[in-house]
């Protein structure tokens, strides 16, 4: 998990996280600022998509204006029954994320769908399975969403 | 801010086809416009309609946090006086470390915390320091907070939408 990030990587990474433009050759236009060629440009993201380091490349569409819903769940399950409950919910192609985290409240998850309907069957569906209470903290206020990263 | 209604079935097809990532070529509208049968115009044109309109946050890379040294990823969590939440949240999220910042449900006896804002430090330390730094400009509207770290990462698929519902399957 140790990575070398050559200077190059580190500046396409602070400088791509978002503002990557619409036109005809957009590696181009994104690559001049970084003393970049295009396909040098091409070839790193491509690099750093295989190494793990980024995790996608494109666009990030808000689920609400999709007329969709993300909401955010918490569990708490019992030690002994964690990984096999983990694989239970993963098994949902609505849930988008799932984390282990150290508190009474052990696994929180993201349950996204097409509806804020299949949201809630989702939710009673995993509690029904597993015999678990999930607890849904959907968002009533967005106050910022704006990740960068400093590589 | 958009409307679902704004989206028509070419919107979605362009959503589907472009979730997952852009194509690493040149020209990738041009070619998510050739794989849909679509002008490279109006795909262009689309994508930046959606932008402006909010459907798409943004356009470029997605790092792994962990991969880039940030091992101390945190959902700080605060249980904030709800006549103050508001103002309070907007100061929170504009902190420069504050990645998403949220108002949530509370749950009497189990979960009082209603504004959750994440973190990132390359350690505990550093994520404990930003920690204090919201709780600091929380003064007293704050009545406790915590912070829960990742211990593990069980699923990341990022999100799969904008498939249209078929007709005929109801609401």
């Amino acid at each position: 998990m140790t990575d070398h990030l050559d200077a190059t990587d580190r500046a396409v990474i602070n400088a791509l996280q978002g503002g990557f433009p619409v036109s005809e050759r957009p590696f181009a236009e994104a690559a001049a600022p970084l003393g970049l060629t295009e396909q040098q440009l091409i070839d790193r993201i491509a690099d750093l998509r295989a190494r793990g380091v980024l995790t996608r490349f494109g666009p990030l569409f808000k689920p609400e204006a999709l007329g969709g819903e993300a909401v955010l769940c918490a569990m708490t399950v019992p030690a002994d029954r964690f990984d096999a409950v983990a694989e239970q919910v993963n098994a949902w192609p609505e849930v988008a994320h799932n984390y282990a985290r150290d508190h009474t409240l052990n696994m929180w998850f993201v349950v996204a769908a097409d509806s804020p309907r299949r949201c809630r069957e989702v939710c009673a569906e995993i509690s029904e399975l597993t015999g678990l209470t999930v607890l849904p903290m959907p968002k009533l206020h967005e106050f910022h969403l704006d990740l960068r990263l400093t590589a | 801010m958009s409307t679902p209604c704004l989206l028509d079935a070419t919107d979605r097809a362009l959503i589907e086809a472009t979730q997952a990532g852009l194509p690493l070529v040149p020209d990738p509208y041009g070619a998510i416009a050739a794989d849909l049968g679509l002008a490279a115009e109006d795909v262009r044109a689309r994508m930046s309609r959606m932008q402006a309109a909010g459907v798409i946050r943004r356009i470029g890379v997605v790092p792994n946090h962990y991969r880039l040294g940030y091992r101390a990823n945190g959902m700080t969590v605060w249980d904030v006086d709800d006549a103050r939440v508001m103002a309070l949240g907007e100061a929170v999220g504009a902190l420069p470390f504050v990645s998403h910042c949220y108002l949530r449900p509370r749950f009497p006896e189990v979960w009082p915390y209603n504004l959750f804002a994440m973190v990132h430090g390359h350690d505990r330390a550093e994520a404990e320091a930003q920690a204090a730094e919201i709780r600091a400009l929380l003064g007293e509207a704050c009545r406790a907070g915590e912070i829960l770290y990742s211990t593990k990462i069980l699923k990341k698929t990022g999100l799969r939408l904008g498939r249209a519902p078929a007709a005929g399957q109801g609401g």
